[in-house]
């Protein structure tokens, strides 16, 4: 098993793996703690009509993507907040126009296009080492951005309307969260694919959240869940010859299912007290 | 007394949706008010509130904080919003909720917090007698704690005024006896504005009364007339202070 490690590609697949888990690690932290699943769900299928774009006019189409899920983030961030529209209907709007978008940018196009299933679904056995490139630059601009706004972003997160009276820039900050969300989906569409970014995005932070009850802590146990389930994802794809994004998706919820019923049975078994930091 | 109020309201109109939520409100908070506003719910307060938080702009009329605009002046306000609005499973420590009532005075790009912060924040939770509870996450705390980390949070950048939204809202009994002796402690030192529904709230401590239901009704002193709960609750109301009696209504001449 371990002879994969001798092939490149597999070397690039560990890679982008580890660099996917320490952006959804960070960033999916906030999206569980504030409660952002739903957008980011938005955020990633906007991304199809980018790609969708990308075929279209011959560049590549992560690039397409990456302006589509900023593009997104950005409209409904500022929808929200200047026509008092429900975000709940902002993110049913967002999502589908960005798939329509991508349907009809791809009939259009001639041709046949070839890596579709891969952008859906996730390939990361097939990782080229351009997106390599492209998913560190992205990972460097998430850690630097969250190290100078931590303290920012958790007030923010934490309760946005005292964040505003204590003269925060709260909405401008809220929208930075949102934009840094449209980079991690960027980065995780090469992994896992449009359609399951939100699960890799919530599952390793949601695990993380029952373990921990800070913030940094659970960012950091998230990262190193994530690589876990990225790495054991990958390898147990390539040995049994099944698709890499969605093994990982379910080893991850898997892990996270256990722990749910962990929690349970000691809840129900243990001492109430011994549980620990529970919620009561 | 001469000084200037801490809050003073003009003529303040505001409407949403073509419907009139506060009507010509004039209010003056002056220093050492311990101030509060009834109403019934949908009545206008919270509206008022975020008037004066500058979080909405009034249709008309004007809100002076300190003798600034509410954006200005706004962070000398100790705000204590409702508790049921927290998300309390929130991965945050007490100490850490309380600090970051000090993160809007901070300037520069990166915004840590020095030695000097974590003793101000320690001082606030010692006011309010859970220093203890400093390093504890704000999931783990009962309710009555919950709402004095809240209330510290408030207190931690020394604010000229405390307001607050609503403070015995789903709160039980013990916690909300417990909150009365806070206030009663804070009120020998601060401007005091609270904003409630419950008119039990009206006790000792409390030096003026307004009625808010779209209109305000006040005398500016602590008794609460019979035309102002009218005027604010369009029916008599029967007051009782529970917890803490005292009597806010003038003794009836017919009673004697």
């Amino acid at each position: 098993m371990l002879s994969l490690l001798g092939y490149e590609f597999f070397r690039n697949a560990l890679l982008a793996g580890v660099l996917a888990s320490v952006a959804c690690g960070i960033i999916g932290t906030f999206v569980v703690i504030r409660r952002m699943v739903a957008i980011s769900g938005g955020i990633s299928h906007a991304a199809f009509g980018g790609i969708g774009l990308g075929y279209y006019l011959g560049i590549e189409p992560l690039l397409g993507a990456l302006g589509f899920t900023v593009g997104a983030a950005l409209t409904m961030g500022e929808l929200e907040q200047r026509a008092e529209q429900n975000m709940d209907t902002l993110i049913g709007a967002v999502w589908a126009t960005g798939m329509a978008l991508g349907i009809l940018f791809i009939y259009v196009t001639p041709g046949f296009a070839p890596d579709l299933f891969g952008y859906l679904f996730g390939n990361i056995l097939l990782v080229p080492q351009g997106d390599l490139v492209l998913m560190l630059v992205l990972v460097v601009i998430i850690v630097i951005t969250v190290s100078i706004l931590f303290n920012d972003l958790v007030a923010v997160t934490f309760d946005q309307e005292y964040a505003t009276v204590t003269n925060l820039p709260a909405e401008r900050l809220l929208l930075v969260l949102l934009v840094l969300i449209a980079l991690t989906v960027v980065m995780l569409i090469q992994v896992v694919g449009i359609i399951l970014v939100i699960a890799l995005l919530t599952l390793p932070a949601a695990i993380s959240r029952e373990c921990t009850a800070r913030v940094k802590t659970m960012m950091i146990f998230a990262v190193l869940l994530g690589c876990a389930f990225t790495t054991a994802g990958i390898f147990l794809s390539a040995f049994l010859n099944i698709p890499s994004g969605a093994t990982i998706i379910l080893v991850s919820a898997a892990a996270y299912g256990g722990v749910l019923v962990k929690k349970r049975l000691a809840r129900r078994y243990l001492n109430p007290v011994a549980t620990g930091p529970d919620r009561q | 007394m001469t000084e200037a109020p801490v809050i003073e309201i003009e003529d303040l109109w505001f409407s949403r949706n073509g419907e009139v939520i506060l009507e010509g409100i004039n209010l003056r908070v002056l220093p050492g008010d311990v101030f509060a506003i009834l109403g019934p719910n949908g009545g206008g307060k919270t509206t008022l509130l975020k008037v004066i938080l500058g979080l909405i702009s009034p249709d008309r009329g004007t809100v002076r904080i300190l003798g600034g605009l509410p954006r200005e002046r706004r962070h000398l306000i100790g705000y204590v919003p409702q508790l049921h609005t927290f998300d309390f499973h929130y991965p945050i420590s007490v100490r850490e909720m309380v600090l970051s009532g000090l993160l809007g005075r901070k300037t520069g790009m990166i915004k840590t917090f020095s030695t000097a912060d974590t003793v101000l924040a320690d001082k606030a939770l010692a006011t309010l007698g859970i220093a203890h509870l400093a390093d504890r996450a704000i999931r783990d705390l009962s309710g009555g704690e919950q709402q004095r980390a809240v209330i510290a949070r408030a207190l931690v950048g020394d604010p000229k005024v405390l307001l607050l939204d609503e403070p015995t809202v789903f709160v039980d009994t013990p916690t909300e006896t417990q909150f009365y002796d806070i206030l009663g402690n804070l009120a020998r030192t601060m401007t005091i504005v609270m904003v409630t529904h419950d008119i039990g709230v009206i006790i000792s401590h409390v030096t003026k009364v307004a009625c808010l239901n779209r209109r305000l009704f006040t005398h500016d002193s602590r008794e609460l007339t019979e035309d102002m709960i009218q005027g604010a609750y369009k029916c008599p109301v029967d007051i009782i202070a529970h917890g803490h009696p005292h009597r806010v209504l003038r003794p009836h001449p017919s009673e004697e």
